[in-house]
């Protein structure tokens, strides 16, 4: 029915479809690394009362594995956790450190929160910008280089403000970093 | 001679050697409380934390005693779950990762007995999902204790089962808000439930019986079981009972994460003799005293604090900002909260309005959006503070600013509201001279929105 | 219809608290909230998020109210004031009214200054992002947003900064555009699509003041019930695509009416000005549709306006066809069925018949030969969903079959045997195309000598009638219909009925009158008092005994329910 005026009163709607829309809209399968589907069934088991509990947990594998969480990812963990796509599309934009779209492979967080800015480290942040060459940030403030060798994204208190200013390159934190030890870093992660 | 640390909690924390794996620990006398522990039955382990007047250590500063003793074992039929609350994210905050990247094992062995103690079979572990490590370090320990026969089937031999697993969150600080947690670890956006009727108690994870503890309130536990109920109060003050981790952050010499008995000292001699005193030897200008929620407390202020003497009589002192004791009570008297025990300084050169502006940055981030106040209202709050900041500032701007954070407090499902409205309405209330000159749009001083620069000729006076 | 949530109707047994509502103690059910409780003693509590047939989540804070409880003495007994009544101890933290359940000696305050004060506050708060563009809303007229903010809003703006931007025009179904910049983010329709339909395709995304309701890309929030967001929505992001721009709605009248689109019989408001009809919305009937109804139904009455809609009285002798005034067809019509016996006769009647026109046709029956008439309905069915639709799609199968006209349908292949082997030359169809819906050739109604034919659009079987006589739709006639489940329910007239066309009963009245004389019915009122008199069923009834909402009969009547 393309017209909402031409209901016919006598024809039934057609009633919504809700099966996995096999990736015909999002190009071809990805292939999943041997254990990932194996590894989805582990983390699922730690949720006995409710595998919807496992949406977090596989939305950080999958972003583990295949860098960001694609459309079909939404799509797929939907599937196996019998949600709706939707309810995963909620998690993936509420939750900042899930990302939609490729960012670079280095992926620096620098802490914007007060302890770290009273550090510097929005001085921090913007040398890192500069060093990595990354333009201007995405709609979720994530800067990647062209080249899609850096991210640099500045982001909320990480819980270390002791050792202010605080960044974390990939999963490792460093503390009380001076730009100088910023250089220094740079280059141990290339 | 400065107040002696007293590590409790941060015992082995740090000290040459000591390393979080179990064979560590089990050297060093681990387990031995659970052990213990196991030989009391359940209602007599609650009764021993009632004892202790032990309060819990994430912020709000509630009765742990009372929080588990809302699960009536014998009204209950439902399944009880246990949540450690480790989403470690107020500012200025950074205690709970010591302990779980550290000591990994200390919160497994108060979290086991917590269980044991509540009939819990099943329990998790929040932990904020930047910890990539530390999710990896504690199930490490889970799986070390596992085979020691600490937890799983059968736990050391008796016939009590455990599980716990780690789950790691993603980056949400709201998730810290007890039932912002559950609705998370039960898979959805974690927006805060209603209270009524979602007490935890009675209708938490999968709508049963949930406990949600912080890490270091986990770990007392242990440390209560050990020396008993009654010893453990006998550190600290009465109803501020046992050790408390201070995080010191900001404009200090040494700042750092100490523990002392709750009230043993004043801020003044947390700051001058234990951490070094302010920065570049300038002088001090504020204090934020739990976490960035908690309200800032001005150099020079003076506050009347009621207290009991010895004889019960009361009596009111006027005491200075360095003179607070830090405890729940006094910080509640002087007008803001222990919280989370985050000690944010800031010396004299700072921009206080530049630091509003940061900590608005902060909530406008982390407001879930769930419920109007605090959604509408945190983001506008920001966008003041920052039109403020970019010498764009208008004369009504305080008094909107105010107005806007009265709106907010009180009215919203959670206590984010007055996280977010807290800091709006003491920075605003006790710096009104730097609020009316940015109000009349002529002061610039960050180069950027949100920033918090240290003005320029002061510290190189000062240095 | 079986809400998942029923704030509004707790159980009759429900035991009753003394509460006190703005200083005057009263009794209601314990448990019952704020808002509802209110409501019962006339005073109203403004909400966005809050439905009574919705989950509670207390989100828009709107409702916030002032909440007490007895105040006690040492000895924990209550203290007394001068009149004895319990003396309130008042909580100082506002609270929502849509989760506050009545407890023993609760007090509340609806209209204090601090109450005041709060939906102030939440008016400001739900303004300053809100595209106030009102003049070209579809909503205008009926926005909570512009009602509350008139009764308890500011009366200028302090907001100076950017307003957040969002998606706006979203398309997100068959039937309803999305304004993202207008959506207070109550989660009404998430809720109402989720818990009350089982159609979890909506959500929230982003975060903060950001949150954007959105459907998953490449799915359509397109079930069966996607317009029922459209009337919860409180404010105007959700809006019909089949209604807006359509017409403002305070031009709108509003007539109480049942949907004819099935045999649920959802009660509804028909929208109309002048002439015209404009939209359909429920009318809450907890004993038939709650507050809801199907998008078919609701959008089901485009055919009234259809360009095909018969206006005009025309008999038919070969090619020509002649107009005439409804005072010379009927004469016409009744002497040539007179000319026929009763075996020759046949009657296809309709469940789509209000009851009073199909008492007529059996009237008109009974003077034709009565059960030698040869006579039956169309039966029609679809599939019952569980939730309103029910697989009878004739409205009143009930109201035909206690008539007598109806043979289940059985009878149509004898009717069709007879007309193609002769016996039956003269034929009367009521509201029924017999090609399109009963399937017939127009070879067999070639074969007739006479074809009278009641309804409302041109189509094949007209095209062959003899007589033409264009009736009236649901909305402009009054009557009454009995639903699947057994309730009577009645008809309301909305617009008139365009060009010469006119109400069916009086068409079937004057035919039956030029058949077998008068009998003194002139007022529909009469022919229902006239029907009551003859049909059990209907004993002691009178049309405006059956009320805006319809009542039960007790007669024994075969159930059926969208369950089934």
């Amino acid at each position: 029915m393309s017209n909402p005026r031409a209901v016919d009163p006598a024809t039934q709607l057609v009633e919504p479809e809700h099966a996995f829309p096999v990736s015909e809209a999002h190009g071809a399968l990805v292939t999943f690394p041997t254990g990932f589907e194996a590894k989805c069934d582990e983390l699922i088991t730690h949720y006995p009362v409710s595998k919807r509990s496992a949406s977090l947990p596989l939305l950080h594998l999958w972003q583990e594995t295949f860098g960001h969480i694609s459309p079909q990812g939404i799509e797929w963990i939907a599937a196996k956790l019998d949600l709706q796509p939707i309810n995963i599309l909620e998690l993936v934009t509420f939750y900042p450190m899930f990302r939609q779209h490729p960012i670079g492979r280095i992926q620096i967080k620098v802490c914007r929160t007060l302890s770290c800015a009273l550090a510097g480290s929005y001085k921090l942040c913007d040398h890192f910008r500069e060093r990595c060459g990354t333009a201007t940030s995405d709609a979720h403030g994530i800067a990647s280089s062209p080249e899609g060798k850096y991210a640099v994204e500045f982001v909320e208190c990480i819980a270390s403000c002791g050792t202010a200013p605080v960044i974390m390159i990939n999963d490792d934190f460093h503390e009380a970093v001076t730009l100088q030890r910023a250089d220094e870093l740079l280059g141990k992660y290339d | 001679m400065p107040v002696q640390e007293r590590r409790l909690i941060l015992a082995n924390i740090d000290r040459d050697g000591y390393t979080p794996d179990i064979d560590c620990y089990l050297r060093n006398g681990g387990y031995a409380d659970l052990k213990k522990a196991l030989t009391l039955d359940g209602p007599a382990i609650v009764a021993e934390v009632k004892t202790s007047q032990l309060r819990g250590r994430g912020g709000a500063g509630f009765s742990c005693g009372m929080k588990w003793g809302f699960i009536d074992p014998k009204k209950n039929t439902k399944p009880v779950y246990l949540i450690c609350n480790a989403d470690e994210s107020e500012p200025g905050t950074f205690k709970d990762r010591q302990i779980i990247y550290k000591d990994p094992h200390q919160l497994l062995e108060g979290m086991i007995i917590a269980c044991y103690a509540n009939n819990v079979h099943l329990a998790y572990i929040y932990i904020r999902g930047e910890f990539v490590l530390g999710a990896q370090i504690l199930e490490k320990a889970i799986a070390e204790a596992k085979t020691e026969g600490f937890l799983g089937k059968a736990i050391n031999g008796t016939g009590y089962d455990l599980e716990i697993y780690v789950h790691r969150g993603a980056g949400a600080y709201i998730c810290g808000e007890e039932t912002g947690l559950i609705e998370s670890l039960e898979g959805k956006r974690a927006y805060p439930r209603i209270k009524p009727p979602y007490f935890p108690a009675v209708l938490g994870l999968y709508m049963c019986p949930t406990i949600v503890n912080n890490v270091e309130t986990l770990c007392n536990i242990k440390h209560i079981v050990r020396m008993g109920g009654a010893e453990f109060a006998k550190i600290g003050k009465p109803n501020n009972t046992g050790t408390r981790l201070l995080c010191v952050s900001g404009d200090v010499e040494k700042p750092g994460y100490f523990e002392f008995e709750v009230g043993a000292l004043t801020m003044g001699e947390l700051i001058n003799d234990v951490c070094g005193g302010i920065k570049g030897g300038r002088k001090l200008k504020a204090i934020i005293p739990g976490g960035s929620s908690a309200k800032v407390l001005r150099a020079g202020e003076r506050y009347k604090i009621k207290s009991k003497k010895p004889d019960g009589t009361m009596e009111e002192k006027e005491i200075g900002l360095l003179d607070i004791t830090l405890d729940f009570d006094t910080l509640a008297a002087a007008g803001s909260m222990a919280g989370s025990g985050g000690i944010i300084v800031m010396d004299e050169t700072r921009d206080m309005v530049e630091c509003l502006a940061n900590i608005n940055t902060f909530y406008a981030h982390e407001s879930c959006g769930q419920c109007t106040p605090c959604r509408e209202g945190s983001l506008w709050m920001k966008k003041v503070t920052d039109r403020l900041v970019a010498g764009e500032g208008l004369p009504g701007d305080p008094k909107l600013l105010k107005t806007v954070a009265d709106n907010i407090a009180g009215r919203t499902i959670c206590a984010f509201g007055e996280a977010c409205a807290w800091p709006v309405q003491s920075f605003v209330a006790k710096f009104p001279e730097e609020f009316a000159k940015h109000a009349e749009g002529k002061v610039a001083t960050a180069a950027r929105k949100g920033t918090v620069a240290q003005e320029p000729s002061k510290a190189m006076e000062a240095a | 219809m079986k809400n998942p949530f029923n704030h509004d109707h707790p159980p009759a047994d429900t035991p009753l608290v003394n509460v006190q509502i703005d200083g005057v103690w009263t009794q209601m059910p314990k448990g019952l909230n704020a808002v509802e409780a209110a409501r019962r003693v006339g005073k109203f509590i403004p909400h966005y998020c809050y439905h009574p047939k919705l989950a509670i989540v207390g989100n828009c804070r709107m409702c916030l109210i002032e909440t007490g409880g007895p105040k006690m003495d040492a000895s924990r007994a209550p203290v007394l004031d001068a009149s004895g009544k319990p003396e309130i101890n008042w909580v100082p933290r506002p609270a929502i009214g849509c989760a506050t359940n009545l407890t023993e000696g609760m007090a509340i305050r609806t209209d204090s200054p601090l109450v005041q004060e709060c939906r102030r506050g939440v008016m400001e708060f739900l303004l300053i992002n809100h595209p106030l563009d009102c003049p070209i809303c579809d909503q205008a007229g009926e926005c909570k947003l512009q009602e509350y903010s008139v009764q308890y809003g500011n009366d200028h703006s302090r907001f100076v900064e950017e307003k957040v931007k969002k998606p706006k025009r979203v398309d997100i179904g068959e039937r309803i555009v999305l304004d993202d910049e207008r959506c207070i983010m109550c989660s009404r329709c998430i809720r109402f699509a989720k818990d009350t339909v089982h159609d979890d395709v909506l959500g929230f995304t982003e975060r903060g003041s950001h949150t954007t309701l959105a459907v998953h890309p490449g799915q359509r929030f397109d079930n069966n019930y996607s317009l029922n967001t459209v009337d919860i929505c409180p404010v105007g992001a959700l809006t019909s695509k089949d209604f807006r721009f359509q017409m403002r709605v305070w031009f709108l009248k509003e007539t109480k009416g049942i949907c004819t689109n099935c045999a649920t019989g959802c009660n509804t408001i028909i929208g109309s000005r002048e002439s015209t009809l404009y939209r359909m919305t429920p009318r809450e009937n907890e004993a038939v549709n709650s507050e809801w109804m199907c998008d078919q139904g609701r959008l089901g009455f485009h055919y009234i306006h259809d360009p095909k809609r018969l206006t005009q009285p025309i008999a038919r002798h070969g090619p020509e066809t002649t107009p005439l005034a409804w005072s010379e067809i009927i004469p016409q019509v009744a002497e040539r069925l007179r000319q026929f016996v009763p075996e020759q006769i046949g009657i296809v009647a309709s469940g789509r018949l209000t009851n009073e026109e199909a008492f007529l046709v059996a009237e008109i029956r009974r003077v034709l030969g009565g059960d030698s008439v040869l006579t039956d309905y169309v039966p029609r069915f679809g599939r019952a969903d569980g939730i309103l639709r029910s697989a009878d799609l004739n409205p009143n199968t009930h109201g035909v079959t206690l008539m007598g006209l109806s043979n289940g349908g059985a009878s149509l292949a004898d009717l069709r045997r007879s007309i193609d082997a002769g016996q039956i030359r003269a034929l009367v169809v009521l509201h029924e195309d017999l090609t399109a819906e009963a399937g017939w050739d127009g070879a067999t109604l070639q074969k007739l000598d006479l074809l009278v034919t009641l309804g409302l659009l041109q189509n094949p079987t007209t095209d062959r009638a003899d007589f033409i006589l264009p009736g009236a739709s649901f909305a402009e006639k009054r009557g009454s219909m009995i639903n699947g489940a057994g309730r009577l329910q009645r008809l309301n007239r909305a617009i008139p009925s365009p060009g010469q066309a006119w109400d069916d009963w009086q068409i079937l009245l004057r035919l039956k009158e030029a058949l077998g004389g008068g009998n003194g019915l002139h007022t529909i009122e009469e022919v229902f008092k006239a029907m009551a008199a003859q049909v059990p069923a209907f004993a002691g009834l009178t049309l405006s005994r059956i009320g805006d909402l319809g009542i039960e009969l007790e007669a024994a009547m075969p159930k059926e329910t969208a369950t089934e």
